[in-house]
C-alpha cells in the first residue's frame, strides 16, 4: 500500500487489504462462475426445474415457472446482481451433481486440504528449519553444501513431478504405501511428501541465509560478549532475528501451497478442496466449482494474513513505519 | 523475492548461464518449429497394429498405445507450449509495465486505484484463475491464454511500480523535465533503460511459469483435450504405459524439464524463489 495520507496503524491497514482482497476475490469467482453458467449448452432454467423436479417430471411449463421465479429472463447484468446477491446472502446453493448443499460438501474437502497442508507445513518445518538453521551456523560445511543441492534439485522439480516419481519409487516399486486415496493408515504421508519436501527445500535454503546473517549481526556478537553462550545467544538474540525472513517466505509459499494442492490432492485422489474443484469442473457443476474455488481462494487470503500478522508481531519496525511494506 | 543468497558472482558466469539458457531454449524452439517438417508425421494419426512400438527407425521415439508416433506429438506438444507460454508472457508485459510505469509517474488515486486492482487479482491463486477460464471454455486455447496473462501481468505491474519509482525521483528525469523533454522521451531514454534488465527476467520467469501451469492443467486433466498433444497430457496418457514403455513418459517430462531449465537459466538469480 502507498503511504496513507492520513495516520493509520499498521495493523488497520493489513485488515483493510486482506478485507478487501477477500470482497475481489468474491466478485471475482462470482462473474466467472456466472459467465460459466451462462456458457454452459442447454437452458438452465430446465436444467434446475429437472433437479428439482426428477428428469421425469420436467415440463415446460415447470421450467417457465422457474424462470420466473429466478429472473432468468431478464437481461444479463440483473441476473448477475441476482448471483452476486445469492453470494452475498452467503447462499452458495446445491451441487447439481450430488444435490446436497455446496456448503456442506465444501465443508468436508476443507478438513482434508487443512488437514494435508498442515501436514505438509509440518514436514518442511521439521525438515527444513534444523537443516537450515545447520547450515546457516555452519556455512560451507557439507551439510550445508548437501542441503543446496537438494534444495536446487528438488526446486527444479514441479509438484506434479515429484508426486509422480514418488508414485512409483515408493508405492509401486516398494509396495510400502497406498498410491492414491484416503484410506487411513499413511494414506497422507506420500501427497504430504510431495508438498512438504518442495517447501522444505526452500525453507531450509531461506534459512541458512537469515541464520548467517543473524549470527554475522553486531547484536548477536554483543551477545556473545557479554557472557551469553553460544546457545544462549542463538535461543535469545539469533532465532527471533532470523525468523522474520523465513515467516515472510511462508508467505510467497502460499501460492506453492495452494497450487500444490490442487495438483497434489488431484493425482493423489486425496479428497480435499482441490480435488472437488477439479471434479466439479469435470462434471460442470457450477454452485460447486464457485463453492470450492472461493473457499480455495479464502484459504489463500487468510493464510497471507497470518503471515503478515507473524511478520507484524515479530518486527516493531513495520508496526511503526507504515508506508514501506509494498 | 531472491531467495537464495545473492552471492557477488562474476558476471561472466551470469553471461554463461544466460548463454546456455539461450541454446537449451533455442534447441526446444528448433524442435518445436522444426520437428513437425522433419518427422512428417501427422500427431494424431493411429495405426493401430503399431501399438506402442520401440524407437527405432520408423519411429524414433517409438509410439503410444494408439500407435500415434511420439516424436512428433512432442514436437507439437512443444510448440505448443512455448508458443502459449511466450505470447502470454508478452501480452501481459504490455499492460503489466505500462500500469505499472503510469502508477508511479501519477501517484495519488490513481497509484491507489491500480494498486488495488492488482491486489483483487493477486487474492485468487494463479493456477486457480486460469483453471476458472479454463473451465469457461473448456479445451479452448484462447481461454487458458486469457487466464494465464490475467495472472501473469501484475508480476509485471508490481516490479515496474518499484523500479520506476527511484527513477522517476531522481535528477536525471527532473533535468530532463526541465530541459523541457516529453514525456515519451522520459519514458524512452530513461524509464526503458532501467526496466529492460529487469523486463528479460520476468518474461523468462513468467514464461516458466506458464510453461509449468499449462503442464499442470493437462495432467490434472482440465486444461487441453486428449487429442491435443501437450506436455501434461502426454505425461498422464502414457502413466499406464511406464512398465512396458518408460521411454514414452520420459519424453515429455525431458522436453518440460528442458523448456524450464532454459527459461530458469535465462531468468538468472533474481526469480530462484
Amino acid at each position: 500500500m502507498t503511504a496513507p495520507t492520513h495516520p493509520r496503524s499498521a495493523w488497520t491497514g493489513l485488515l483493510l487489504r486482506r478485507g478487501f482482497q477477500i470482497v475481489a476475490l468474491a466478485l471475482l469467482v462470482a462473474t466467472l462462475c456466472f459467465l460459466m453458467a451462462r456458457a454452459l449448452p442447454g437452458d438452465i432454467a430446465t436444467r434446475i426445474a429437472a433437479g428439482r423436479y426428477g428428469y421425469d417430471l420436467v415440463s415446460n411449463a415447470a421450467a417457465d415457472a422457474v424462470r420466473l421465479e429466478l429472473g432468468l429472463d431478464r437481461p444479463a447484468w440483473r441476473a448477475l446482481l441476482h448471483w452476486w446477491g445469492d453470494l452475498a446472502r452467503l447462499d452458495l446453493g446445491r451441487s447439481v451433481v450430488s444435490d446436497l448443499p455446496v456448503w456442506r460438501e465444501v465443508g468436508e474437502a476443507l478438513g482434508s486440504t487443512l488437514e494435508l497442508s498442515a501436514a505438509a507445513l509440518l514436514l518442511a518445518t521439521l525438515v527444513g528449519l534444523p537443516l537450515g538453521i545447520w547450515s546457516g551456523l555452519h556455512p560451507g560445511g557439507w551439510i550445508d553444501r548437501l542441503a543446496l543441492a537438494l534444495a536446487v534439485l528438488l526446486r527444479a522439480l514441479p509438484p506434479f513431478l515429484l508426486a509422480v516419481l514418488l508414485m512409483l519409487l515408493v508405492a509401486v516399486q516398494l509396495g510400502m504405501l497406498p498410491v492414491a486415496g484416503d484410506d487411513g493408515h499413511g494414506s497422507l504421508l506420500l501427497p504430504a511428501l510431495t508438498l512438504g519436501l518442495g517447501l522444505a527445500a526452500g525453507l531450509a535454503r531461506v534459512t541458512a541465509t537469515a541464520m548467517r546473517e543473524a549470527a554475522a549481526a553486531p547484536s548477536y556478537a554483543f551477545a556473545r560478549t557479554k557472557g551469553l553462550s553460544d546457545r544462549q545467544a542463538l535461543l535469545r538474540h539469533g532465532l527471533r532475528q532470523a525468523a522474520l525472513p523465513v515467516v515472510a517466505y511462508l508467505g510467497v509459499q502460499a501460492v506453492f501451497l495452494a497450487e500444490g494442492a490442487l495438483v497434489v490432492e488431484t493425482l493423489f485422489s486425496w479428497p480435499g478442496i482441490g480435488h472437488a474443484l477439479v471434479h466439479a469442473v469435470f462434471a460442470r457443476d457450477v454452485p460447486m466449482i464457485q463453492g470450492t474455488a472461493l473457499c480455495m481462494g479464502l484459504l489463500f487470503v487468510l493464510f497471507n494474513l497470518l503471515v503478515d500478522a507473524a511478520c507484524l508481531g515479530l518486527d516493531p519496525r513495520r508496526r511503526q513505519g507504515g508506508g514501506a511494506a509494498a | 523475492m531472491s531467495a537464495l543468497p545473492d552471492i557477488p558472482q562474476p558476471t561472466a558466469r551470469h553471461r554463461l548461464r544466460r548463454r546456455a539458457g539461450l541454446a537449451v531454449l533455442g534447441l526446444v524452439a528448433a524442435f518445436a518449429l522444426a520437428g513437425p517438417l522433419l518427422v512428417g508425421t501427422d500427431p494424431a494419426r493411429q495405426v493401430l497394429a503399431d501399438s506402442l512400438a520401440a524407437p527405432g527407425a520408423r519411429h524414433w521415439l517409438g509410439t503410444d498405445v494408439l500407435g500415434r508416433d511420439v516424436l512428433a506429438r512432442l514436437a507439437h506438444a512443444a510448440r505448443l507450449s512455448l508458443g502459449l507460454a511466450l505470447l502470454s508472457a508478452l501480452t501481459a508485459a504490455v499492460p503489466g509495465v505500462l500500469l505499472g510505469v503510469a502508477a508511479s509517474w501519477r501517484g495519488g488515486r490513481t497509484e491507489r486505484a491500480l494498486v488495488l486492482l492488482s491486489d483483487a487479482v493477486l487474492s485468487v491463486p494463479g493456477l486457480l484463475l486460469v483453471l476458472l477460464f479454463a473451465a469457461l471454455a473448456p479445451g479452448r486455447h484462447w481461454a487458458l491464454y486469457l487466464g494465464l496473462s490475467l495472472s501473469l501481468w501484475v508480476e509485471y505491474f508490481r516490479v515496474s511500480r518499484a523500479a520506476a519509482r527511484p527513477v522517476l525521483a531522481g535528477d536525471a528525469v527532473q533535468a530532463s523535465g526541465l530541459l523541457g523533454f516529453g514525456r515519451f522521451y522520459i519514458l524512452r531514454r530513461h524509464l526503458l533503460p532501467a526496466l529492460a534488465p529487469l523486463l528479460g527476467t520476468l518474461l523468462a520467469f513468467g514464461a516458466a511459469q506458464a510453461v509449468l501451469a499449462l503442464a499442470a492443467l493437462g495432467i490434472v486433466g482440465v486444461g487441453l483435450q486428449p487429442p491435443t498433444a501437450e506436455l501434461g497430457l502426454m505425461m498422464i496418457e502414457y502413466m499406464p504405459h511406464y512398465e512396458e514403455a518408460p521411454w514414452l513418459v520420459a519424453a515429455p517430462v525431458a522436453v518440460l524439464a528442458a523448456l524450464v531449465l532454459g527459461m530458469m537459466l535465462l531468468a538468472g538469480d533474481g526469480a530462484q524463489a
